[in-house]
């Protein structure tokens, strides 16, 4: 017991856990968000603790590496737009007190099982919190109880029940290969030094089950369908955390086992099994963004390719890997701004297809500016911070000899910014045919308030990374070998 | 006995592959069940009461007996006929399912383990790819989920291997067979009987590009 209150994770966790049951059954509005915001505090509280314990193992189970706390971070930040904007989105459907409540419990289970499954330090642990991370995440795609939501959560459950299937199945055979060399210790730290010693065999076999497991999270080849239609149907700002905070927890879980394989004699094998998923979820990203008409699918897509491009790049090597997980970290701010922006959107045109969206500027100034700039941003154009990150990863490549992969990817991402482009600039100012603009919904400017400030966030990051996220992420990356 | 009820295990995974009525695929995770409760009270019988009397009732109670009751119960509730539905015909999947089995053992021919029971990861490894091919072949969502348990029957196999040193993963992957089927068929029960008429997959093919 004494443990168990000796650091902050304990009561994170119980007092997550109340605070999503108070939610639940509570059928107030201003209790509501009175609940929401006590659950910021208590998100912003473990992060500043575990913050300053930088490696100091809390609990047993979770200990804040550079890694974690990276993430840890952005979800913290991304936090308070999401509950900002969810409760935004409620109030502009007049939600029934009950489905609020299951909304907002669901989503505060979410932000618990993913901050847990980023500091956790066993795999088991970070297996049962990416299961937890599943169910309220159905909660979320389920909000708005239609045949289609139903249909993508019920894709979206069957397709991550199997995945997590092979991940643990996956960690079986870690821990056969584990028993052989005379130890049943399955914490990271005790992967990593025992690797060396483990049978070739099983452990190829862990890596493959393990890693076609987490791209479900992921989003990469070959599991990354259900991502798609899970923020296809969620609500914009559930969709929102799905694109970022969700995805980075598939990356942590491949990361994790990636180092753990480091000293191995597999590593180079590992190397191309990730370039050539990442290859294969560019190009397929490329396919469906060149033909999907709805707006949300095309963001989803897109999280696909960067994804891809972040594999492409940790197994380039070198610079390459601290580019990944920059470009994670940018990532995980720029693609939400387009999921916010999309509820905003939606609520003017009442629709997601690029067919009845157009002359944006025309309804909404500062949401159709918010656009413009999340474009540039996210295709990594300069002056955006992931032109910074995709360059190194591009360095790395060269570094690494794979000229004819550079031009590949290269010539995937000029139809993607093609394609990408084509659209947003139909919604920024070509007129919609049979759109009734009579009582169009005004959109007050501050509801992009937060999206102005993670664009900016994105910018500051890649074009000036403060000394303290470099170090944090060359900590993470210092496990690797050279 | 462990080598023999692993053997009937394989073999009601070729009768699965032909089985053409729901309630021959009820039956047959019930006696799935069955034979893993034999399995685990030999395999594990070492380990510490508790824990062995938890996997035990996990076997029996939840496997043989709430999950087909439930699966029926399901069936009837929502009206879905009698047959599978198979895409292909049956001599074929038999072939299939054979081929999946013999292949499994060729694989696990290639490891040099001696302490590992190759039969364990014979069974289990055929029990996956045959849940995977029930999914893809079978037009009806409930066969679907059905496919899903007989993945979880072969993965339960598997970490009785372990389970002797490791009990702890034993009872984690028992966590995810209850959490995710419940889940599963509890979606199944409220929602998708209600929502959807008809229960086939072509009823999900709606989101697309």
């Amino acid at each position: 017991m004494a443990q168990f209150f000796s650091g902050m994770m304990g009561s994170y966790l119980v007092g997550s856990f109340l605070i999503s049951m108070l939610l639940f059954f509570n059928r107030n509005k201003l209790v509501n968000y009175g609940l929401t915001i006590l659950f910021m505090v208590l998100q912003w509280g473990l992060t500043i603790y575990e913050f300053d314990h930088l490696n100091v193992v809390d609990f047993q189970y979770f200990s804040p590496d550079s890694l974690a706390i990276i993430f840890l971070v952005v979800l913290s930040i991304l936090c308070v737009p999401a509950i900002y904007h969810s409760h935004v989105y409620c109030n502009s459907k007049a939600e029934i007190p009950r489905n609020r409540g299951i909304y907002f419990s669901a989503l505060v289970v979410l932000f618990a099982a993913l901050s847990a499954a980023y500091l956790s330090n066993h795999i088991a642990i970070t297996w049962i919190f990416v299961e937890l991370t599943t169910l309220s995440s159905s909660a979320l795609i389920y909000h708005r109880r239609n045949s289609r939501s139903l249909e993508g959560t019920w894709k979206y459950i069957f397709v991550c029940s199997i995945s997590i299937t092979l991940v643990f199945i996956g960690i079986l055979f870690l821990s056969i290969a584990v028993q052989r060399t005379g130890s049943t210790n399955l914490f990271y730290q005790g992967l990593f030094n025992s690797a060396a010693g483990m049978n070739v065999f099983w452990l190829k076999l862990a890596f493959l089950f393990i890693f076609t497991g987490f791209t479900c999270k992921a989003g990469l080849v070959p599991m990354y369908t259900a991502g798609i239609d899970a923020k296809d149907k969620a609500p914009s700002p559930a969709g929102a955390i799905f694109g970022s905070a969700l995805m980075n927890v598939g990356f942590i879980g491949i990361f994790r086992f990636y180092q753990v394989i480091g000293p191995t004699s597999i590593f180079e094998w590992a190397n191309k099994i990730m370039l050539i998923t990442g290859l294969l979820s560019i190009f397929v990203a490329t396919v469906y963004m060149l033909r999907v008409k709805n707006l949300k699918r095309m963001f989803a897509y897109s999280s696909v390719e960067h994804m891809g491009l972040i594999m492409v790049g940790l197994a380039a090597g070198g610079i390459g890997r601290y580019a990944a997980i920059l470009h994670l970290v940018l990532h995980s701010f720029a693609k939400p701004v387009l999921f916010f922006q999309m509820g905003q959107v939606y609520r003017i045109y009442k629709s997601k297809s690029i067919y009845d969206i157009g002359d944006y500027f025309k309804y909404n100034l500062s949401g159709a500016l918010v656009l413009l700039f999340a474009f540039f941003t996210v295709t990594a154009m300069p002056p955006s911070g992931m032109f910074v990150s995709e360059f190194l990863i591009f360095r790395a490549l060269f570094e690494a000899k794979h000229i004819w992969i550079i031009l590949f990817i290269m010539l995937l991402l000029t139809m993607i910014i093609w394609s990408f482009g084509k659209n947003i600039f139909k919604i920024l100012f070509i007129k919609p045919i049979g759109f009734n603009d009579t009582d169009v919904e005004k959109i007050s400017p501050f509801e992009s308030l937060s999206q102005f400030i993670l664009l900016a966030l994105v910018i500051y990051l890649g074009l000036f990374p403060p000394a303290g996220l470099v170090t944090l992420i060359n900590g993470a990356v210092s496990n690797l070998p050279k | 006995m462990t080598v023999i009820l692993l053997a009937i295990f394989a073999v009601t995974l070729i009768y699965l592959g032909v089985a053409n009525r729901l309630s021959s695929y009820i039956s047959v995770l019930a006696v799935q069940g069955v034979i893993l409760f034999g399995v685990a009270f030999i395999e594990l019988i070492e380990i510490n009461w508790v824990n062995l009397v938890f996997i035990l009732l996990e076997t029996i109670v939840f496997k043989t007996i709430a999950i087909p009751y439930f699966l029926k119960y399901i069936i009837e509730r929502n009206k879905i006929t009698r047959d599978s539905e198979p895409f292909l015909p049956d001599f074929i999947s038999i072939v299939i399912v054979t081929a999946i089995i013999i292949a499994s053992f060729l694989l696990s021919n290639a490891i040099e383990d001696p302490h590992l029971g190759k039969i364990f990861f014979v069974a289990s490894l055929s029990a996956l790819f045959t849940g995977l091919y029930i999914i893809v072949t079978r037009r009806k969502i409930i066969t679907h989920v059905m496919g899903f348990l007989v993945i979880e029957n072969g993965v339960f196999v598997l970490s009785l291997a372990v389970g002797n040193e490791m009990p702890m993963l034993v009872n984690i992957g028992i966590l995810l067979d209850i959490f995710a089927s419940v889940f599963l068929l509890g979606i199944f029960a409220n929602k998708i009987g209600d929502i959807m008429k008809e229960q086939d997959v072509e009823q999900l093919s709606n989101l697309k590009d």
